[in-house]
């Protein structure tokens, strides 16, 4: 292939358009959560969220929750523009109370799950995960 | 014209050679009372360097956050007085940046695969059953290593026969080629954080960890390959892999070893220093890393917690031997040696030296030709948070063969050094340059746009979480000055972005042309960034850089 000096192709560093800032948690994200807790306080333990410190591919991030004895967690994508991902519902014949799936994060943002437990108290846990463009590794 | 009467041209070739082996002998760089039962040696980041090269480290590698002044980012004279190194001696040579181009002629080149195989061989001496560890990034960096897709590497490497090995680069060669060369490895391919993109499951191909005994001890060395391999380099061209830290996996495997009787737990890991700092303090149970992808060389282990970390530096400079006494299921205690490789002091084992050339030879007269040389003044190096001389090279190569305003070059932290007065080869070019997405792509950004790739690529290295930074350095910017403070948040850190040429200030809504290469974006296409660079270079015949005052420093 032969290519003239003044040759313009595309493609370069990041055809994508990312922001600089990472994304403000949505007023929407917040309702969720109180509407899920009722406005009730969260503690720290109890569950456990899994997710990549940064993002192989934004479009597509695997996560996973787990919360013994909750009867219901919810996932909510803090950044995202509708910023909730799933509630999942576990019966009494659950044999575990864990599920996995994979998100959408339109920039750098914190995920975030709470858990309903047994005894009707809540747990939460949070993650940042990074979307990046990439390039320029060691 | 046969390299070594180049290197004689230059006027560093046999003096060198008397220099170095007056202050120093091999029996002095191999001096070592074998201790305790098990040994292991570490070779890291060999950036397909076969050859003995000149490798000038750091000036400037800030620490963030908990890393500010901490081991490795400590350089010069600060780092000479951590360890008590005297200025001007061999080891200032090996570990710091001062005075580089008047020790390089004193002490000479370093490294060399056919050097590194007597050490190894010494070490099998004391201890026949010592583990040869391979941190990774061993199939990537040259002429000839592009050439045979990493063969040259794999024949070398296999006559050195390591017992493991964990993965960066390697993955650029695509899935393909490197599940062939896998496939067919005579040593374990390991990295618990390999796995299948599509089910999240670990891959198949590679293991997570390796039991060996040695010494009468149960000894497991777990694999931690670059967990950033997807972002930092182009995720299309191994779409069936997906990386990450996974620490939590980590930890379950050093539970299941421990579990299966492991006394002594190894990690073999690409993670970078920081990164490897931060996960011993998340992760108990692990008694050594064995720390590769920052390219930092400490002569002493770093302690987090109960776990020893080992930088052994890159490019085939040196080679980390670490004896351990391991006792009733523990360590007891550790000794250790990071053993530079002087080429002109260590003897060469003459097998790898001919299987070396043998691998060279098809490509000798296009490795040999001297493309241009470098003046009395003007040594290129390319280590170091911002810009490398061989970097400002590159840039201007970038600028005025494609005719763009601002021009970008990846801050990977490979590719040896070339001394003033040197002959600039095809090689020379080849080895800061090659890999397998080369092209050199011109294309029209807005300012806003050059800004939010700075702030992306600075958080990358300046986030003061290690878990977020990928170990890369700054990307190279020709064309085009700005200012950043280290410490602040991304978004706010780089300010004061001004044109080189007019002297004005970049406009975020104006468009401005650019040329760059390393595009982790599938279908980039332009001419390859050897041939960018061997064309400018040819061009100025005499190669001269003068001090970039570019990029503006703040919050150090």
């Amino acid at each position: 292939m032969e290519f003239s000096r003044r040759d313009t192709l595309a493609m370069g560093l990041g055809a994508a358009v990312v922001t600089v800032l990472p994304f403000r948690v949505s007023a929407a994200a917040d309702d969720k959560i109180a509407e899920f807790t009722g406005g009730a306080e969260m503690s720290d333990g109890g569950i456990t969220l899994t997710a990549p410190e940064i993002a192989e591919n934004g479009n597509t991030v695997p996560i996973s929750v787990e919360a013994p004895g909750a009867t219901a967690i919810l996932v909510l994508a803090m950044g995202n523009p509708t910023p909730g991902v799933a509630t999942f519902n576990f019966g009494p014949m659950a044999g575990s109370q864990s599920a996995s799936t994979r998100i959408r994060l339109a920039g750098t943002q914190d995920v975030v799950a709470v858990a309903k437990l047994a005894d009707g108290s809540f747990a939460k846990a949070s993650s940042t995960v990074k979307v990046t463009i990439g390039g320029c590794g060691g | 014209m046969a390299a070594s009467a180049l290197v004689g041209a230059s006027g560093f070739g046999n003096w060198a050679r008397l220099a170095a082996q007056q202050s120093l002998t091999q029996d002095q760089l191999l001096e070592f009372d074998t201790y305790g039962n098990v040994s292991l040696i570490h070779v890291t980041d060999i950036h397909a360097q076969l050859k003995p090269i000149f490798f000038r480290e750091p000036e400037i590698n800030l620490g963030i956050g908990d890393a500010r002044g901490q081991m490795p980012h400590v350089t010069g004279a600060d780092f000479r007085k951590a360890y008590g190194i005297a200025d001007g001696s061999p080891s200032a040579y090996a570990l710091t940046y001062n005075d580089f181009s008047s020790l390089a002629r004193s002490y000479g080149r370093v490294g060399g695969l056919d050097r590194v195989s007597t050490v190894i061989n010494a070490i099998r001496a004391d201890r026949p059953d010592a583990l040869l560890l391979d941190g990774g990034d061993t199939w990537h960096g040259s002429y000839t290593c592009y050439h045979s897709q990493g063969q040259d590497m794999v024949n070398v490497m296999n006559a050195l026969k390591p017992d493991a090995m964990t993965f960066h680069w390697e993955f650029t060669l695509g899935s393909d080629r490197v599940n062939e060369i896998v496939e067919e490895l005579p040593y374990a391919a390991l990295g618990q954080n390999i796995f299948d993109s599509e089910w999240d499951e670990p891959a198949e191909l590679f293991k997570p960890y390796k039991f060996f005994e040695r010494g009468g001890v149960k000894v497991a060395v777990i694999g931690q390959a670059f967990p950033y391999m997807p972002i930092a380099n182009p995720r299309w061209m191994f779409p069936e892999y997906s990386f990450g830290i996974r620490d939590e996996n980590m930890q379950a495997m050093v539970d299941e070893v421990r579990g299966m009787g492991a006394e002594c737990v190894v990690v073999l890991s690409h993670n970078g220093f920081d990164v490897d700092k931060k996960m011993a303090s998340r992760v108990s149970g692990i008694d050594v890393i064995l720390s590769g992808h920052t390219h930092d060389a400490l002569p002493e282990p770093v302690l987090v917690g109960q776990t020893y970390i080992i930088a052994s530096g890159s490019n085939g400079k040196f080679v980390s031997r670490v004896d351990l006494d391991v006792r009733d299921g523990k360590m007891m205690g550790l000794k250790h040696k990071l053993i530079p490789i002087f080429s002109d002091v260590i003897a060469p084992d003459p097998m790898i030296t001919k299987l070396i050339d043998e691998q060279r030879a098809p490509h000798k007269a296009q490795l040999e030709e001297v493309i241009g040389h470098t003046d009395e003044n003007s040594l290129l190096y390319r280590r170091g948070n911002f810009n490398g001389t061989w970097d400002d090279v590159i840039c201007d190569a970038l600028l005025s063969e494609r005719e763009a305003d601002i021009a970008m070059s990846p801050g990977v932290r490979w590719g040896p050094s070339i001394l003033p007065g040197q002959a600039i080869t095809r090689e020379d070019i080849w080895n800061v340059t090659s890999m397998s997405y080369g092209e050199a792509y011109r294309t029209e950004m807005t300012g806003e746009f050059i800004h939010v790739i700075l702030e992306d690529v600075a958080d990358n290295l300046f986030n003061p979480d290690p878990y977020y930074q990928q170990g890369g350095d700054m990307v190279r910017i020709g064309g085009m000055g700005y200012r950043i403070d280290v410490t602040k948040p991304q978004g706010k850190r780089i300010s004061e972005l001004t044109l080189l040429k007019t002297g004005e200030k970049i406009d975020p809504s104006k468009t401005y042309m650019v040329a760059g290469w390393a595009s982790v974006n599938e279908g980039t296409e332009g001419p390859q960034i050897w041939d960018v660079v061997e064309s400018h270079i040819r061009k100025q015949g005499t190669v001269s850089v003068s001090p970039n005052t570019s990029v503006q420093v703040a919050g150090v």
